[in-house]
């Protein structure tokens, strides 16, 4: 028995959202009572973050502090319409749509904060800490809470603001097959190490290393939380899951966590990342999104450091011990490759 | 089916329930004791998502008889923190993100728990072997792992 180290590479080119159809969401923002302000949304936050982003993303443009929005998302029946969490496109797609309609309702506040203060609303600017104050003159300043009281009680406005972010349709040249699918891209490049045992077939995952070009981050922590998880989801979906092994034929599937496999934390291995920020024209603040793209290269990049490991080809996911038992077999032996 | 009378302690509080025969301790107390920290993930001891810890040891819920746990005591994610302050290793999981979805956390807390209460000081290596009967689907456990070793040696609030 020997166990065989190999190193493979893969990048990814990854398109943001799905373009067919104008992949649209759309976002409404209100001020409260209180003077804080309300994003609804029907985009659902699975756990990656988007409830935090949306957030950010709103507060940002309002120009008022993070804890004065709340985010309400996930009930189709009060939010307005969106295609949902998939594709990696809530950051890029939400976010956009959250931003158009902060914008219109921040144009609102200003005009409702100008009233108040007896100035034109182009000479107003917000402090982002829930003051609207006159350029150069901040003594000259009212709270966004009273400026919500002022719309609400005395002028009869409501600040609010609709925004949809909708991508041109882009059609099928008939001639010559060309569209864009996309407007932005997101890229990854990942190295995997694995030992393979050329008696067992089993393969064990030794180091990664990433770099990820994802647009701004918005918030670094949420990106390095789903760059660490996404790429073990691309372990797993490399080395062991799967509802169909032996496709098209259904018998003999898995039935339960003993037979569909998935790593356990005893399976991880060092992963180092670098997160390279290269801001989207059109992403909010520059963001495009790592959601799916985190667990892409990791799958091509792991076929190859087999390959390398013992030189065998598998293009069947995932790869189990039999299939690279089977490979070693039918070409004689392991053979390694050479490192580069 | 006659119902069966069972008392236990559940978070230090004594409870009393009826049982139908066979019911496991997950569906006893999500249903008739209404504490929903405990979670059905596959209902067949795979996953780890209902974890709890017996008088002090951890064990899953789903595959433990109800009426096992007569006169004895029961700990549930519920009960771990000190009224409105959560409990360190809640405290580290937050500061660690060691949660995405959340399904896995509350069992992952308690095998946590199980860890540091018997071993205060563990390794890494202990840590992994703690929560190895724990799946989970978002984090790639490094947050995770990462979080129960701050706690342990961030000190302890409570034991």
């Amino acid at each position: 028995m020997t166990r065989h180290r190999g190193r493979g590479i893969a990048s990814v080119n990854y398109p943001i959202g799905m373009n067919l159809g104008g992949d649209p969401s759309q976002a409404l923002v209100h001020s409260n009572p209180s003077g804080k302000f309300t994003v609804a949304l029907s985009s659902i936050d699975l756990g990656q973050g988007m409830k935090s982003v949306t957030r950010q993303i709103c507060a940002e443009t309002l120009g008022v502090p993070v804890e004065d929005v709340y985010v309400d998302t996930a009930d189709s029946d009060t939010g307005p319409h969106c295609m949902g969490s998939f594709a990696s496109r809530g950051t890029h797609r939400v976010g956009n749509a959250v931003m158009a309609a902060a914008r219109e309702a921040r144009g609102v506040m200003m005009e409702a904060a100008a009233e108040e203060l007896e100035v034109n609303a182009a000479d107003l600017e917000t402090d982002g800490r829930g003051n609207i104050h006159v350029k150069g003159a901040p003594h000259r300043s009212i709270s966004t809470k009273d400026v919500a009281i002022a719309a609400q009680f005395k002028q009869g406005k409501t600040i609010s603001g609709r925004g949809i972010f909708l991508v041109p349709l882009s059609d099928v040249d008939p001639e010559t097959g060309e569209m864009s699918p996309a407007t932005c891209y997101a890229h990854a490049c990942l190295v995997a190490e694995v030992e393979v045992d050329d008696e067992t077939g089993e393969v064990d995952m030794v180091r990664m290393d990433s770099a990820y070009e994802l647009g701004r981050a918005l918030n670094p922590r949420l990106v390095e939380q789903q760059l660490v998880g996404g790429a073990w989801m691309g372990v797993s979906h490399a080395l062991y899951e799967t509802p169909e092994p032996y496709y098209p034929e259904p018998v003999h599937g898995p039935r339960d966590f003993v037979e569909y496999l998935m790593p356990g934390p005893g399976d991880i291995c060092p992963h180092d990342i670098a997160v390279l920020e290269r801001p989207a024209p059109d992403g909010p603040f520059g963001a495009k999104g790592p959601g799916e793209m985190c667990a892409n290269p990791v799958l091509p990049a792991v076929a190859n450091a087999i390959f390398n490991a013992v030189g065998v080809r598998i293009d069947d996911l995932p790869i189990t011990p039999e299939k690279v038992l089977r490979a070693i077999k039918a070409q004689g032996g392991a053979r390694p490759q050479p490192r580069r | 089916m006659a119902k069966t009378a069972l008392q236990f302690q559940h978070n230090g509080r004594d409870v009393a329930i009826f049982v139908d025969g066979g019911t496991n301790l997950l569906v006893a107390l999500r249903e008739l004791i209404g504490d929903m920290t405990p979670k059905f993930g596959c209902g067949q001891g795979g996953c780890g998502a209902c974890s709890v810890l017996i008088d002090g040891e951890l064990h899953l819920s789903c595959l433990t008889l109800a009426e096992t746990v007569a006169g004895r005591s029961v700990e549930t994610l519920d009960g771990i923190k000190d009224g409105p302050n959560l409990h360190p290793l809640q405290r580290a999981f937050a500061d660690n993100f060691a949660a995405q979805c959340g399904y896995c956390t509350p069992g992952m807390l308690m095998a946590a728990k199980a860890l540091l209460d018997r071993n205060p000081q563990p390794s890494r290596a202990e840590v992994v072997e703690a929560i190895s009967g724990n799946i989970c689907r978002c984090t790639g456990y490094e947050p995770i792992i990462n979080a129960v070793l701050s706690a342990a040696s961030g000190g302890r609030a409570r034991a």
